[in-house]
This record gives C-alpha cells, structure tokens and sequence, in this order.
C-alpha cells in the first residue's frame, strides 16, 4: 500500500466518477462553458465528487482517531454511537428551531454527537472487561438506545419521513449549494496530522502519555472533537455512512502499523478510494437508477468486517 | 536525589501508603521489596507523577514535583509499568523514537536520530528495529521498552516489576542491562521487584514495604539479613553465602 500506487487510483476514480451518470457528458463538452453540459457538471457532478472525498476521508480518519483513542481496533462512529447521537442531535434541532438553518442543525448536531462520543468513552473507562468485541458491542447497544429515542421522539413529532433522510447515506441529492459544510473537514484534517504523533502516543495509554510528559486528557478531548465534527457535517450532508471508519483504519493499519503519523494520509485516501468505488458501483449496477451510498458501503463494508473478525480470532 | 517527604495515598477508605518518607539515592540501584499489596507499586507511581499523592511531596534534586512542568519532568524522571497486552502496531524503532518525544514533540532531529540508534544499538536490537512490538516475544519487548527510555534520557528510571512475565534468561539479561545503566551511564535505578535473590544480586539499596509503610531501608547488606526478612515477610528466611552473591533460601522455610 504505497502513496504511489493510491494517487493513480484516486485521480482515475476521480475522472470516472464525474462522467457516469444519467445524462452523459464527455470531457470535450465542458469546452462549451455555457451548454447544459457543463451546467450539470459544475452543478451536481463535481459537487458530488468532492463531497464523496472529502466524507471517504473525514469519516475514515474520525474512525482512525477513535480506535486509537480507545486502544480498541473496533470502534468507530458505527460502534460507539457517535452516529446515532449524530442523528439525535439533528432531530431535536428540528424540534426546537422550525426552520433550522445548516449552521443551527450543525451546532446542535456536533454538540450532541460530541457528548454521545464523550459519554461512550466514560462508558469504555468504567467496563472493566475490555474484550476486543465486547467494547463495540456495548457501542452498539448504546447507538440503538439513542437511535430507539430519536424514532419514538420523531414519531410523535410527526417527522419519521424527514429524518429518514438522514438515516440512509445519499449522494445524489449532493448538488451545489448542499455539501458546502463538508469543507469543515478541510482545517479538521490539518489539525489532526498536526495532532497525529499525540494520538499515538495517546493511544499507548494513560500512564504510558504521562511519562512522555503528554497531557493525555487534553489530547483526548481534542481528537473527540475531531471526530465529532466530522461526523456532524458528514451526517447533516451526507447522511450516514456506516462501517467506513471501521474498515478502512483497519486494512491500513494490518500493512502500514499504527503510527499516525505514517497511516493517516494514507487512511484519508484509501477511505475516498472505497467510497468513490462503492458510489460508481451503486449508480453502474442498476443504471439509470441508483443504490444508495450506504447500502454499497453496508454490503460490501460488513463483508470485510466480517473477514477482519474471522481473521482476528485466527491471530489472537 | 528523589526524596519522597510523607506520602499518603487512599484508595477509597483503605490508606494503601501511609506517610512514607524515603531518600532514593543517585547513581544506585534501589529496589522496592515486601509482599502483595504492601503499597510499593502505588509509591512509585506517586513518585513518578502517574499518580496523585493525597498528601505529602516528592522533591527531585530539591525541585518539588508539583512545581515542574510535566514536559520538564519527563526529561527527568521516566517511568516503565508492568508491560500489559499492548494492541498497538509500532515498530521497535517507532516505539523508542517516541522517548524523543519529550524533546522533539516526534519531529526528530539529527540529535534525537542519534540518541535513538544508541539506544537501540545499546539494547542490541538493531536486527529487530522494524520488527512490530506484537511479533516480538516478552524479552524482546521488554528491552525495546527500556530501550526508548534510554533514548528519553533521563537521570531517574522507575520500572514497576520489569521482570514479569519473563522466564529466567531473560529476567537475568534485563537485570544486567540495569546495572550497566547504573554503572556505565550513571543513571540512576528505581525498581519494584517480586523476586529477593534478584534484588539482593543486583541492587546497592532496598527499601523495604509492608501494609503500605516502609519497613526496612538500607543497604543491600542491612537488609539481606534473617532478622530484617522476619519482620517484612514473616518468614524464616536462611541466607547462603554463594561467590558473592547473598542467596534467601526461602523454599521451605
């Protein structure tokens, strides 16, 4: 897995990504600034590519950070609830502004998927039993006991259609105007290579930080917030992706080690790679229609789960 | 010199150290005997700042710990834990590089890229430096965690019972790569120990801890007696006398 051989893979990806689709365009139109052509492509086409980047990258890194964080190759922000705090969050900023704006929804959506990453932690802290599989378990159970009181709020309040908007992952709907917050990620990304050698160390542990002279909490918090910012703006744009920040943190980490510093770029990109592959897959397979984002990502991303699993055993 | 001024320390109601004051001298080994749950591991960890003391100080060449920075005081005093299962994948390299990270915050420079192949070439790991920590075996490790510390470069090294889980080839190499510490680096050794006969071949000092107190404090000599063993083990321990080692046969005792 060298930066050499995933660059070519990304730019190809790229390049096939924003000339598939209903309406073909080939490169040669984009000449003509003002055909229909064009228009489609700097309105849905590229927004859509960026957007498929920048959240392959966000939540492949959100979930690097957390399983170094909990020191537990298992938990992302599909294992540990983040995702459904996520969801949570955007709920009750329905309920309380009724025309909430994308910045109010993120607030409040980065606010609660913050505290349901931060509660799991204090959950992780007290389980004495920190069984490779039994942690995510327990995220999982906790993710469905949000998810369980953001359907019955939603229920009553009358807006279960509306929230399954955000329930299933979807970029077709990405078109200018729409995906903008992803950018958010951008300043996220710098922050956590610059953080990079911190969550390493973090990740050997408490006592093993503070003998390097590393104020562990303070790193923690930092890479928590990391996380639940990405998640926010990846879910109130996107919707959810499950198991990417799962695998992909996983598969680098069997070639390249768990030295951030290293594995992080390398993360980013191979979580743009998966998902630019599963999107192109799901708008080829049933063309001129689509399947959705996180079903490509569910199927083929707990198939590979699954394997890591089996695989674990047969290591440990 | 590591002076610990009257540390207490609660876990809940039970007091597991008790007003313990002890001088930790330089350029010595000092090793930390007394039976299970005497307090000897919760000591060090106050010392070494992993823990809060309740009450009491710790003062390191007259500067006390509370008033040093926590960056300062990783350049002083470093701290090895019983090695537990470790689930992160660095190199051997990796990990000791990380003992820069005090001084370099692991952007390395040529200094620190120095420093790091000594350790490593001090701890004869040079054949195994890109080798991940989970493929070695617990002697290995171990010495690649000793080995990161060295690159850490401190006066003081604390090591909570850095010989378990190792069989006894190994506990004798680690043994002896501590002593070399001491003598040809002049560091100084702190060390929480199980097993006597290693502390009373290898250490100048031996604080002795029973129910949280210190019991015994002295030169290896002092206390490597029958008397002195009585009071902290409660057992008849015979001495022997082997080439020039003070042996407690404490089998059938």
């Amino acid at each position: 897995m060298k930066k050499r051989i995933l660059i070519p893979i990304l730019v190809i990806l790229s390049f096939v990504s924003l000339f598939v689709g209903v309406s073909s365009i080939s490169p040669i139109d984009l000449l003509d600034f003002q055909s229909e052509e064009t228009q489609i492509f700097l309105i849905s086409r590229l927004p859509r590519l960026v957007a498929i980047l920048l959240a392959g990258a966000g939540m492949s890194m959100a979930g690097l950070i957390m399983q170094q964080l909990s020191r537990n190759k298992f938990v992302s922000p599909t294992t540990a609830g983040t995702l459904d705090a996520t969801r949570l969050g955007i709920l009750v900023s329905m309920l309380l502004f009724a025309n909430a704006s994308m910045i109010e929804k993120m607030a409040v959506a980065f606010a609660f998927a913050l505290a349901g990453t931060f509660l799991f932690m204090q959950i992780l802290d007290r389980i004495k039993f920190k069984d490779a599989i039994f942690i995510p378990l327990v995220g999982l159970m906790f993710g469905n006991i949000l998810s369980s009181i953001t359907t019955f709020f939603a229920y009553r309040a009358d807006v279960i259609q509306n929230m399954s908007a955000w329930l299933q992952g979807d970029f077709s709907m990405i078109m200018k105007g729409s995906y903008e917050l992803l950018y958010i990620s951008v300043p996220v990304f710098i922050i956590a290579y610059i953080y990079a050698n911190r969550f390493t160390v973090a990740g050997m542990g408490e006592d093993f930080s503070k003998n390097l002279g590393l104020k562990y909490r303070s790193v923690v918090n930092i890479g928590l917030v990391l996380v639940a910012l990405i998640t926010a703006t990846v879910v109130l744009t996107v919707g959810m992706i499950p198991f990417l920040g799962l695998i992909i943190p996983n598969i680098v980490s069997i070639f390249k080690g768990d030295h951030l510093q290293k594995t992080l770029p390398h993360t980013a990109m191979l979580g743009a790679i998966f998902l630019l592959l599963c999107d192109i897959l799901g708008r080829v397979l049933i063309y001129p229609y689509e399947i959705s984002i996180s079903l490509m990502v569910g199927v083929i991303g707990s198939a590979i789960f699954l394997f890591l699993l089996f695989r674990r055993r047969a290591y440990a | 010199m590591i002076q610990v001024r009257e540390l207490t320390k609660f876990y809940g109601k039970k007091q597991v150290v008790e007003n313990v004051s002890v001088d930790i001298q330089r350029g010595k080994i000092t090793s930390f005997i007394g039976p299970n749950g005497a307090g000897k591991s919760t000591l060090l960890s106050m010392v070494s700042r992993l823990l809060d003391a309740d009450t009491g100080e710790v003062l390191i060449d007259s500067t006390n710990t509370k008033k040093m920075k926590a960056n300062d005081l990783s350049k002083r005093v470093s701290i090895l834990k019983q090695s537990n299962y470790m689930d992160v994948r660095l190199t051997v390299r990796e990990l000791v590089s990380f003992g820069r990270f005090p001084y370099s915050k692991g952007r390395l420079n040529g200094e620190d890229e120095k420093m790091v192949d000594q350790a490593i070439g001090y701890m004869d790991l040079e054949s195994m430096e890109q080798s991940y920590l989970d493929e070695l075996s617990g002697g290995q490790r171990q010495r690649a965690f000793i080995a990161m510390v060295i690159a850490q470069d401190t006066d003081y090294v604390l090591l909570d019972e850095p010989l378990n889980n190792l069989d006894m080839k190994h506990s004798v190499q680690i043994m002896k790569i501590l002593r070399r510490l001491v003598d040809d680096l002049g560091k100084t050794v702190v060390i929480v120990l199980h097993d006597i006969n290693f502390a009373s071949v290898y250490s100048d000092r031996i604080v002795a801890m029973k129910n949280g107190r210190v019991v015994k404090d002295g030169t290896t000599e002092e206390i490597i007696q029958s008397a002195a063993l009585k009071e902290i083990y409660d057992m008849d321990i015979p001495i022997q006398q082997m080439d020039n080692c003070r042996i407690c046969v404490y089998f059938n005792s």
